[in-house]
């Protein structure tokens, strides 16, 4: 019983990278750039935004199915690993853009008229020209980069030291997570939080310096890196999860008390693994809104993080496919419903138009999960495998018969 | 022979309830020490106490040849200083198996990143299985642990105390819900680690108490009430008024 190889002992990360991998194939031979044209540039594009979600789905699970910190405050670190990425990209399109069109002058314009331009272009909506000092790094591609995940690092580092140093568990730390993220929603939402307000970030879809790729082609590009980040992002979840360290995590979701009696330190092993969701959170983001194209405040707002939880409940927490099933599943069929596709449904006396009632479809299908399948979307691979818990309804079979399995003691 | 634990003059009370007055205790380096007393006593507190569970609100908790105090640390700290505790009620990872709580259990570097890249040794697991073996568990160690006994589960705390290879094992109620023959193996076991170390038992079976033929404390109402021998104990007439009379 020696360890063996992770792959070994976990067959699904396999199992799981062929399948990622023959979608993104599919994808991309069908893509209109790459193949057939079957499907179209903005459906790659929803399809690699849903690689992300998949991404930040198994942060959520490593930090709340496994370790059973329910974190309301996951989203805030995607947006900011989108708002990180999404600097770099205004600032050097709009640099391309402005130098461009002052090439025609007469006299070539200074180094400082270019960005005193940029600035007046990037925030005139908001009513000013001058770079707001966040932006100072916002030149350079590899600084934001290393930003990207810097950022919701620090946050979520000082944000967890101080929440788990003074022991707030459960309920009480939900709502810690989702304050944090409301106070950022509204930070972010004012004028002069140096991020344009409640404009956010626009034209993210556009690669500086490549503006003769054809965005069929972009955005095959992003599923590839979105699959890649995925993948990657599965293969260390596992490795996090299936040794000594997932034990501890699994035991402190359990009984954390029991946990510290071991002389494991709970609250270095819940802030390790917070942050490090936090990072892989903010290369999710990263990785997502150059996809989307835009980014607003209200993409942080706390209703988003609740929604990870929903999605990583219906799939099934606990486990690394269930997290990504759900995550794929319930964001797609969502931007189905919400997308007007669905047929409504006349009741004569009333209309039923998904639009407005997919939200109530959702709650309901949540506590149906919550209280019916607890194991989610995920828990019927339990059915295939055979792999299921010995049903005993809580009960001890006693000193003798302890040692039977139910069905064992039932014959 | 020197003292490994020394709890003075300590008091802690909830809501204005004393559960704990003034008690003092002292236990050597390798020493077998029997507490009984009747229920709410305060032997479960007293374990608190010492685990850093519970805070007292007055007194000194001294441990070791250096003479730390405990009262300063955290409950993972004392853990690791080398206070290893089996609970009242068996509290075992239900959803883990055997040999990943004994594994979790086993004496290693408790950091989170030595934890990240630890990798099994065999030297390990074949402690795992040593411990396993003792406890009678062998056969049990790829089933989730939620689905033993009671008595199994007894014995696999037992073994993840022995695992952790503290120097003062705290130990509550180890015999409830076990079979005679267990009961005599538990005593066994509890013998030979007292040998090494310093056990502290907590038991309401006196043939059990008797057998780990050990200096017996006497709890009441949060202070000792007697202490010495078990025959000296039980002979005491406040002994047998509050405790053994009823
Ligand atoms: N956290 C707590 N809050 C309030 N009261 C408590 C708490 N812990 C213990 N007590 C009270 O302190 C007293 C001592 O309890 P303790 O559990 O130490 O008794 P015990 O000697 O272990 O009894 P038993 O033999 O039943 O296990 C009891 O009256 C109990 O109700
Ligand atoms: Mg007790």
């Amino acid at each position: 019983m020696t360890d063996r190889s992770l792959f070994a002992k976990n067959p699904s990360v396999l199992i799981f990278l062929a399948c990622l991998g023959m979608f993104t194939l599919g994808v991309t031979v069908f893509s209109e750039a790459f193949g057939s044209g079957l499907i179209s540039t903005s459906f790659v594009k929803t399809l690699g935004k849903t690689l992300c979600l998949c991404l930040i789905a198994l942060a959520m699970d490593l930090v709340w199915g496994y370790t059973g910190i329910l974190s309301l405050g996951h989203f805030a670190f995607f947006g900011i690993g989108g708002y990180m990425i999404g600097m770099w990209l205004m600032y050097e399109r709009t640099r391309d853009i402005i130098v461009t069109s002052m090439a025609g002058q007469e006299i070539p314009p200074t180094e400082s008229e270019i960005t005193a331009a940029i600035g007046n272009q990037i925030f005139g909506v908001v009513g000013s020209s001058e770079f707001p000092a966040i932006w100072a790094f916002s030149h350079s591609l590899t600084l934001q980069l290393i930003l990207v995940v810097a950022v919701p690092g620090l946050l979520a580092l000082v944000f967890g030291w101080l929440a788990f140093r003074s022991r707030v568990t459960g309920v009480y730390l939900s709502i810690l997570t989702q304050a944090m993220t409301l106070a950022l929603a509204l930070y972010l939402f004012q004028n002069d939080s140096g991020l344009r307000g409640n404009n956010g970030l626009s034209g993210l879809q556009n690669l500086p310096g490549l503006d003769e790729v054809p965005q069929s082609v972009v955005s095959v590009w992003f599923l590839w890196a979105s699959a890649a980040a995925l993948g990657l992002g599965y293969v260390f979840s596992a490795w996090v999860v299936s040794g000594k360290f997932g034990s501890v995590l699994r035991g402190i979701r359990d009984d954390e008390a029991r946990v510290r009696f071991l002389g494991y330190s709970v609250e270095a092993y819940k802030l390790f693994i917070f942050t490090i969701t936090a990072v892989i959170a903010g290369i999710a983001g990263a990785l997502y809104y150059p996809q989307a194209g835009i980014i607003n405040p209200a993409e942080i707002a706390p209703i988003a993080s609740i929604y990870l939880a929903v999605w990583v409940a219906i799939g099934g927490r606990g486990r690394l496919y269930g997290a990504v099933i759900g995550a794929a599943f319930v964001s797609l069929v969502s931007s189905w419903f919400t997308g007007g596709q669905v047929p409504s449904i006349p009741l004569g006396f009333y209309t039923i138009d998904w639009v407005d009632w997919w939200l109530v479809l959702l709650g309901f299908s949540f506590v149906m999960v919550t209280l019916f399948a607890p194991r989610g979307i995920g828990g019927l691979f339990d059915l295939w495998t055979g792999h299921m818990a010995p049903a005993r309804h809580g009960q001890d079979l006693g000193p003798d018969a302890g040692s039977l399995q139910e069905q064992e003691a039932d014959q | 022979m020197s003292t490994l634990l020394e709890v003075s003059g300590v008091s802690v009370s909830f809501d204005g309830f004393k559960a704990i007055n003034n008690l003092s205790f002292q236990i050597g380096k390798a020493e077998m020490r029997a507490i009984i007393g009747p229920n709410g006593a305060g032997k479960t507190t007293f374990m608190d106490i010492v685990t850093g569970k519970t805070r007292p609100d007055e007194g000194r908790v001294i441990w070791g040849d250096k003479s730390v105090s405990l009262l300063k640390m955290s409950e993972a700290q004392i853990a690791r200083a080398g206070v290893g505790r089996k609970f009242q009620r068996p509290t075992v990872f239900e959803d883990q198996t055997v040999f990943d709580n004994l594994l979790l259990a086993l004496k290693k570097d408790r950091g989170p990143l030595p934890v990240l890249f630890y990798r099994r040794s065999a030297e390990d697991v074949d402690k795992v299985h040593a411990l396993a073996e003792e406890i009678g568990l062998t056969d049990q160690l790829d089933r989730k642990s939620g689905e033993l006994s009671h008595g199994q589960k007894q014995w696999l705390e037992i073994g993840m105390l022995l695992a952790q290879e503290p120097q003062l094992l705290l130990v509550d109620e180890p015999a409830a819900g076990m079979t005679p023959e267990e009961r005599e193996h538990t005593t066994a076991i509890l013998v030979e680690a007292a040998k090494t170390r310093a056990v502290v038992v907590v038991e309401h079976d006196m043939e059990f108490v008797r057998r780990l033929n050990c200096k017996v404390t006497v709890l009441h109402e949060g202070s000792v009430l007697a202490e010495g021998s078990l025959d000296h104990v039980t002979s005491n007439k406040d002994v047998i008024d509050v405790y053994l009379g009823r």
